[in-house]
């Protein structure tokens, strides 16, 4: 073959190394996902198998040379009804399969680590909770639950990852959530499959899966020195929000330790209950979301802050379980030494009304440094 | 294979009826300022083979420029224009008129023994509204195009993009109207214009088809058309529906966009399901297997086909809950099309089969829409959807379907109507040949996308990785045999206009009102109303009219 076209040669070589029918299976899921792929290829052999069947016998045996006279057959209940139940039931055996591996792909378990990914025009980056950035990759350690919240910028955009069988659109103004557990070390294809303008077909980058050692190994190196809620804290103290919450008795908003989760009152009545999207949301659009017992004095950030920033401070608002750091923040933004009756560390523990009293003495020392 | 059925009158003597609703009247404004339904679908078969054409031009510079992993063709921006062209010119100018613009225009008169559709004048705008369409779309391309895909996706088409969006939405907005008046246009005239003894349940199933298409066009065309109308509006004065900063909800534009396309995609296949019914039936001299099963599925898909539009979202943030209706629902309205396949192939059973050119595309039209049936049965399934959802697996289903199933039944119907058209044949072996070549091409280009979009190639991408190449090198060669398949019919079947057999009135021996009058038909159809005192696809019926007529004649 070769010296007769080298360039077929190639193509045949090529197409035999790289022959495969499906991607490879590197999550948890992947398995069972295929094993319903592979189900329902049978299925659709056997129809397919059975109409050509027929089709092809029945033009053979009833052929007009054969067959000179057709014979009026009016059609029949018993046969109507087969071909009605048997593919219906063989249609809701899929369904409740493929709803069960639906449910399980968009339902993360509570111990997965979460990672942020924004999509915007035309990469994607990624934000892991000890402060590392990425464009275009993914680094992720195996048999460990991974959660990555997914939010656009600006267009559509879908977060695919073939070898893991999971995909979800990445949503301007909303969060989005997949999950996955990898299991195979290696590179992947990451897509961006929903079409997002001119350069949407390079909008790819790498799912790089390691071992655990090998993902603390990278993220040692790759640390910018600060985690995502630092940076998180950094914004906070620079946008002043600690002008208002900060947990004095006046504060003119609401205290932000331990909101995360919480069920919230909302002045317009109704509760709420304080996930990623609602701190998101009253970040960018607070008079939509004025807790109860608040006038709806804050401003809008829309437009002032990237998502990259919400998520940050989210983040932060998320691990913040005393007011001392929010303390913190207002010394940064005072640019005062630091009151020597404040406490130091209270721990991350120590999240209970334990801990919130001297903090809440320390903000009241500060509150009168500040006047 | 085995002898035809074709009759035709003896060669030697044969002529075209002098008068008929070609001669009529000559020059080239009876042609524009006509009321004829016969030939308004002249004047569509002519415009949508021109759109057909244009579009299969852009869809070969899609296979060249995926010929390699890189974007050496075009620049990504051309790329995205050009399919984004393809998609518009091919589903809003060329299928979804299609079948019922041009033979259910030409038909379904002749098939109930109407003299003309109900509505003659709308039925001469709607092909205007059409041609102001198309129009705008061909300017929209010379001016520098559009890339927002077909599907306008906000906020990409609102906010984002800089080309031509405002002047193709008018042009998909433009078509609408004109689809609207077509199937408001068929309803009134199923309804009061059918001839005496033709009750609802003598009709074709080709009528039936389209009732429950024009259905569809007359209740989903104008959500598409407000949707397009928000799009225009965010864009120039921003008025924030689908603004995420401005209170707005990106997704509500999919909710609306779908809620037509999903029906679309029912518009588009249900006339040409009506197309094989007919087929099917005359070359196995056998009345349809079921006839109201068939005729009732057809209404079952255009009704459950209104709720499944959410299926196109199914990862796109919905509630888990609200996946797992639509995806139920889906899995019902695949039922029906399951059953019309198989009554089709119980249809054959004791017939007496032959193998024209309409039955061959048929035959591909059954194989073909069985794949691309079967594979919409992944993607409504909730989960596999997941993996497979915008990638080449929904490219190949889609054209399995569109053009797998719509556009061989739409080559089946012009094969087997074309004698009743143009009152000449089309040249039987070269048919047959293209009709093969057709369904090999289409094979070839379209089965390597499941595989890639399995293995997970999105779709919509210039440039790839490069192991998806010897795929997609499969795939391209397959569209230029594709090519010639589609090529042949236009340059055998513009030959035999002049040059064809004399087909008389009744070739194929069917049973349908249409094929007892003189082929071409004369302008006003029937010479006297016709009264219908039998069943549909009655071939005892038709062979007793000729026993008749032999006596008489002897006599």
């Amino acid at each position: 073959m070769n010296h007769i076209s080298p360039v077929l040669w190639e193509f045949l070589v090529k197409w035999l190394t790289n022959f495969a029918l499906i991607p490879p299976e590197a999550s948890k899921i992947a398995p069972q996902m295929d094993a319903l792929l592979f189900f329902m290829v049978l299925v659709s052999l056997i129809g397919l198998t059975i109409v050509t069947l027929l089709v092809t016998s029945f033009c053979i045996l009833y052929s007009k040379g054969r067959h000179p006279v057709a014979v009026q057959v009016e059609g029949s209940t018993l046969l109507e009804a087969t071909w009605t139940i048997i593919p219906l039931g063989l249609f809701l055996v899929m369904f409740v399969w493929g709803a069960l591996i639906y449910f399980r792909v968009y339902t993360p378990p509570a111990n997965a680590m979460n990672i942020y990914v924004v999509g915007k025009q035309w990469m994607w980056k990624a934000e892991h909770p000890g402060g590392q950035h990425e464009i275009n990759s993914l680094h992720i350690p195996t048999g460990k639950p991974i959660q990555l919240t997914l939010i656009s910028q600006d267009v559509f955009h879908s977060f695919s990852i073939p070898a893991f069988r999971v995909k979800r659109e990445a949503i301007p103004g909303r969060y989005t959530t997949v999950w996955f557990e990898a299991t195979t070390p290696g590179t992947y294809h990451l897509f961006c499959t929903q079409y997002c303008g001119t350069n949407h077909s390079q909008m790819v980058g790498d799912i790089v899966v390691l071992t655990p050692e090998g993902y603390r190994k990278w993220l040692d190196e790759s640390t910018s020195g600060m985690s995502l809620a630092q940076n998180g804290e950094r914004l906070f103290a620079s946008l002043s929000c600690a002008a208002c919450h900060n947990a004095r008795p006046d504060a003119r908003g609401p205290s932000l330790a331990n909101v995360y989760g919480a069920k919230l009152a909302l002045s317009s009545g109704g509760t709420v209950t304080a996930d990623d999207a609602y701190l998101r949301e009253s970040i960018l659009n607070p008079s939509q979301h004025v807790t109860q017992g608040y006038a709806p004095i804050m401003p809008t950030y829309q437009g002032q802050i990237s998502e990259e920033g919400v998520i940050a401070l989210v983040e932060f608002i998320k691990n913040l379980n005393s007011d001392y750091r929010i303390q913190q923040t207002l010394n940064t933004t005072d640019l005062l030494p630091e009151s020597e009756g404040s406490p130091r560390r209270p721990g991350p523990a120590a999240g209970g009304p334990a801990a919130k009293a001297p903090a809440k003495q320390g903000s009241a020392a500060q509150g009168m440094v500040k006047q | 294979m085995s002898a035809t059925i074709v009759s035709l009158p003896d060669q030697s003597t044969a002529r075209i009826p002098k008068v008929n609703y070609l001669t009529k009247e000559n020059g080239i404004l009876s042609w524009l300022l006509t009321g004829d339904h016969k030939r308004i679908a002249i004047l569509y078969l002519i415009s949508l083979s021109f759109f057909f054409f244009i579009g299969g031009a852009l869809a070969g510079l899609i296979r060249l420029e995926l010929l390699t992993p890189q974007t050496d063709l075009m620049a990504t921006d051309t790329y995205n224009k050009v399919f984004t062209m393809h998609g518009v010119i091919m589903i809003f100018f060329f299928l979804v008129p299609s079948v019922p613009a041009t033979l259910g225009n030409f038909l379904i008169p002749l098939m109930i023994g109407a003299k003309d559709l109900a509505l003659p004048k709308i039925n001469l705008l709607s092909w205007y509204l059409y041609i102001a369409g198309g129009i705008l779309a061909i300017y929209t391309m010379a001016a520098g195009g559009v890339d927002t895909g077909w599907t306008f996706t906000t906020p990409l088409s609102t906010h984002y993009v800089n080309t031509n969006v405002l002047t193709t939405g008018l042009a998909v907005f433009i078509a609408g109207f004109s689809s609207i008046f077509t199937g408001l246009n068929f309803i009134v005239t199923i309804h009061k214009m059918r001839c005496p003894g033709m009750t609802w349940f003598r009709l074709p199933l080709f009528v039936w088809a389209h009732y429950a298409a024009s259905i569809l066009m007359v209740l989903a065309t104008p959500v598409v058309a407000i949707a397009i109308v928000l799009v225009a509006l965010e864009r120039t004065i921003g008025i924030g529906v689908f603004d995420p900063a401005k209170g707005g909800d990106p997704i509500l534009f999919q909710h609306l966009f779908w809620f037509y396309s999903h029906p679309a995609v029912y518009i588009m296949i249900l006339p040409g399901m009506g197309v094989i019914s007919e087929t099917i039936s005359t070359f196995s001299r056998k009345r349809v297997f079921g006839y109201t099963a068939v005729a009732f599925s057809s209404v079952a898909i255009a009704v459950f086909g209104f709720f499944v539009w959410a299926h196109h979202m199914f990862i796109m943030g919905i509630s888990n809950y609200a996946v797992l209706v639509f995806s139920l629902l889906t899995m019902l309205v695949a039922v029906p099309s399951a059953i019309k396949i198989f009554n089709w192939t119980f249809t054959l059973y004791k017939g007496s089969i032959t193998f024209e050119t309409p039955m061959l595309y048929t035959f591909g039209f059954m194989g073909l829409f069985t794949i691309g049936g079967l594979t919409g049965v992944f993607l409504g399934t909730s989960g596999t959807d997941i993996h497979l959802t915008e990638t080449y697996f929904i490219v190949a289903h889609f054209h399995f379907v569109m053009v797998g199933g719509m556009l061989m039944a739409f080559l089946a119907g012009i094969h087997f109507w074309w004698p009743k058209m143009t009152g000449r044949m089309y040249p039987e072996k070269i048919s047959q040949l293209a009709a093969v070549v057709t369904f090999i091409g289409f094979n070839f280009t379209f089965f390597p996308q499941f595989i890639l979009g399995t293995l997970g190639m999105p779709r919509r991408y210039a440039s790839y990785p490069p192991e998806f190449q010897v795929l997609n090198v499969f795939s391209t060669a397959g569209a230029t045999i594709l090519g010639v398949g589609y090529l042949l019919p236009v340059l055998y079947l513009t030959w035999s206009l002049k040059y064809g057999a004399i087909a008389g009135n009744n070739p194929w021996q069917a049973t349908g009102l249409e094929w007892q009058v003189q082929s071409p038909p004369l302008t006003e159809n029937f010479t006297r109303t016709p009264i219908m005192d039998h069943e549909a696809y009655d071939y005892e019926w038709l062979e007793r009219q000729k026993e008749k007529e032999v006596t008489t004649s002897a006599g």
